[in-house]
């Protein structure tokens, strides 16, 4: 038996893996920045002094982390319904993975803020700033800068973890290679093509928040090259 | 009338008493430098009238207000009150006009641009209108500790508290910072410092406050506590430091 | 089948399954583990080519998602093996791969956490290289790779769940067939998330109990 690869039938449907790729990036990235929200109020929470916030934070990440996402999914788009809240499969998916990630994002952001130095928290109190104040303009950009690269790492595992969503019926770049296999029956050339594509995927996007946190945090970059001048 | 007020003020942390029994009074426009051994207790004592650390017992008045732990009311002590760190403790993420206009502009509610002129003047007073747009990784220590001088200046508190500003500078930074405290003092702020500055200590100070086992041990003029210290601990610390 | 509701034998019915998902974390992580070990001696070899492919390889199964990974190997096992397959062995194989990524991503990281002194000293010594590593490097990283490859161990029996989208039939698939017959969703897979949590949070304490007596952070968590 001799198996001839045609790719050809593959990018014949080219259209519909841009489509899938355009899905797949655009849950990525939104579920991104929701779940770095998500995360910094959770790691709020386990920073509070109300016991019952701190609790709450704790089991939250650790059911999160501790069941497969695939079945948070089931529990959102099939379970909800029971009790009569009905988020469609997008919604349901956006959901899911702003509160998996937003999970990790809390364990992130909270080693972060761990890591900001009391004394610029006292320096903040010192010069009259409430503890909001001191979170908001002395904590929280030093801290996000400082877990940028996990961040980082995350939103890559974050974007691969969108091929979970096509389980529930969301059209991302998984679906539609699910599409196109049982269209032409070269389901081989299909997953080939499809997981370079996320390779390239991860490639670019690890590039691409090394160049945003090169311009996010600029003046780190400036105050390396001061000793020059 | 008396700008600070400590009135057997008691410090522990957990079975160790830092502060035993401390009272004290700075007047308006008085220089009172703290001196002693370290450990023993100074910074914890400018801490505590600050409200960065709450205290066991005792009372502390600014500007004839009690010191609480109600936080509004600490917020409210802390514009009157300026601190100056011996780390500096700028906030690495803003300029140095930022470090200086933040202050006013988030606690105040004061209109960026008009924060701005109070940051170019008190910039100015510390020699450093140059540096405006610097980040502070760009300055030198001694740049950063007269950042940190200016940001407290722009607040216009009523006394100002300096926890050994120079300690961390090399030798030939020192100068720089402590003219520019000097020139405070001249011109009539009032301010506790700690410093193991003895000469700098002695030209001014009006009073110098001894400090020894979480006591206050001795206080006098600079002249009396120099030249005639009435305990055996100071003339030891005064033999040893000068 | 008509509908019925979630009765205890529905509840047998999904622990039974739940063999399955241990028997297929246990082959993935052992397997993970022996094919991480050999990935990772090539990827600390002197040999530029053995390097390289490590490199790769970790890349590639790091670089794209699991889910994918199983439908290739679904349909390359199908197509190419006269045999019908069983699911188990699909499934197996394409997590003991993907495991072996992780494990050689966690044991380079230990490995390199190593001073370079720790080798120079064994090797003057008189040590060979494989002596060297057997001796002096693997024990000490051991204690440094320890805490990341327990929670190794929850990011595989996670990722076994996976194995339900090729038709495996393990605790989440079980979940779905019940769910199907039972119309209870909600309850149904809130006990499969329940069994889940009772196998992965164990193993997540004791590797953060690891970790912090060993004073080593390093290896973020990763999720499948
Ligand atoms: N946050 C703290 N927790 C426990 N002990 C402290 C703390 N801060 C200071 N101390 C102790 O209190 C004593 C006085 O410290 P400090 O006020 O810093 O002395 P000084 O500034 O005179 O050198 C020292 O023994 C120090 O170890
Ligand atoms: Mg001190």
């Amino acid at each position: 038996m001799t198996y001839v690869f045609q790719f050809g039938e593959v990018f014949r449907y080219w259209h519909w893996l841009q489509e899938g790729v355009a899905v797949t990036l655009t849950f990525a990235i939104v579920a991104m920045i929701l779940s770095v929200v998500v995360g910094t109020f959770g790691a709020l929470a386990r920073r509070s002094r109300h016991r019952a916030l701190q609790v709450a934070s704790r089991i939250y990440v650790e059911i999160i982390r501790n069941t497969p996402f695939l079945v948070q999914l089931f529990i959102l788009f099939f379970g909800l319904p029971a009790v009569g809240i009905r988020l469609g499969a997008n919604l349901a998916a956006l959901t899911g993975l702003v509160l998996y990630n937003g999970a990790f994002a809390t364990e992130i952001i909270r080693s972060g803020i761990q890591a900001v130095h009391r004394s610029q928290i006292e320096a903040g109190l010192s010069i009259g700033m409430s503890r909001a104040q001191v979170f908001i303009y002395v904590v929280i950009r030093p801290a996000l800068e400082k877990v940028y690269p996990a961040l980082s790492s995350q939103f890559v595992l974050l974007m691969l973890a969108t091929s979970v969503i096509s389980a529930i019926g969301v059209d991302e770049l998984t679906s539609f290679a699910g599409h196109i296999q049982t269209t032409n029956f070269r389901s081989i050339e299909v997953y080939v093509v499809c997981i370079c594509i996320y390779l390239i995927l991860t490639l670019i996007l690890r590039s691409g928040t090394r160049a945003l946190g090169a311009w996010l945090f600029a003046y780190r970059r400036r105050s390396k090259l001061a000793h020059l001048r | 009338m008396s700008v600070v007020r400590l009135n057997a003020v008691r410090k522990r942390f957990g079975p160790l008493e830092v502060l035993k029994d401390v009272s004290m009074e700075v007047e308006r426009g008085n220089v009172v430098v703290i001196i002693g051994r370290s450990g023993s207790g100074k910074s914890t004592l400018l801490r505590c009238i600050n409200g960065l650390e709450p205290i066991d017992g005792g009372e502390i008045f600014v500007n004839d207000r009690k010191l609480t732990r109600d936080e509004r009311s600490l917020r409210v002590l802390r514009r009157e009150v300026g601190f100056v760190f011996q780390a500096y403790n700028l906030f690495p993420h803003l300029t140095v006009e930022r470090n200086i206009t933040i202050g006013l502009t988030v606690v105040h509610k004061m209109p960026l641009p008009q924060a701005r002129e109070i940051a170019a003047q008190v910039l100015g007073k510390v020699g450093l209108l140059d540096k405006l747009d610097a980040y502070p990784d760009e300055l030198s220590g001694g740049q950063q500790q007269r950042v940190a001088i200016a940001r407290c200046l722009a607040l216009s508190p009523k006394v100002m508290l300096f926890d050994e500003v120079t300690s961390a500078l090399d030798p030939e930074l020192k100068g720089e910072v402590l003219k520019v405290i000097a020139e405070l003092a001249q011109d009539g702020m009032t301010m506790i410092l700690v410093t193991h500055e003895m000469q700098f200590a002695r030209s001014v100070a009006d009073r110098i406050v001894f400090m020894n086992d979480g006591r206050i041990w001795e206080v006098g003029t600079p002249e009396q506590v120099f030249s005639a210290p009435k305990t055996p601990e100071m003339r030891l610390f005064v033999s040893g430091a000068l | 089948m008509g509908i019925r509701y979630f009765t205890f034998n529905d509840v047998l019915y999904l622990l039974d399954a739940t063999k399955w998902t241990l028997l297929l974390s246990v082959i993935a992580f052992a397997g993970g583990g022996i094919v991480g070990a050999l990935i990772t001696l090539a990827r600390i070899s002197r040999i530029r080519a053995l390097r390289w492919f490590a490199m790769s390889y970790v890349e590639v199964l790091q670089g794209t998602p699991l889910l994918m990974q199983l439908f290739l190997w679904f349909f390359l096992l199908t197509l190419f093996v006269p045999v019908k397959l069983p699911a188990t062995l699909v499934a197996a194989m394409a997590l003991t791969l993907n495991a072996s990524s992780f494990v050689t991503e966690i044991w380079r990281g230990s490995i390199e956490a190593i001073p370079r002194t720790q080798w120079e000293a064994a090797a003057s010594i008189g040590m060979s290289r494989f002596e060297q590593i057997k001796h002096i490097i693997a024990p000490q990283a051991v204690r440094i790779a320890l805490a990341p490859t327990v929670g190794l161990l929850v990011i595989v029996i996670k990722g076994t769940s996976l194995t339900a989208l090729i038709g495996f039939v393990e605790l989440t698939r079980a979940g779905q067939l019940v769910s199907g017959v039972t119309f209870e969703p909600l309850r149904t897979f809130s006990f499969v998330a329940a069994i889940y949590l009772c196998l992965c949070w164990p193993l997540s304490a004791v590797s953060q109990r690891i970790e912090r007596r060993l004073h080593v952070g390093r290896t973020p968590e990763r999720g499948a």
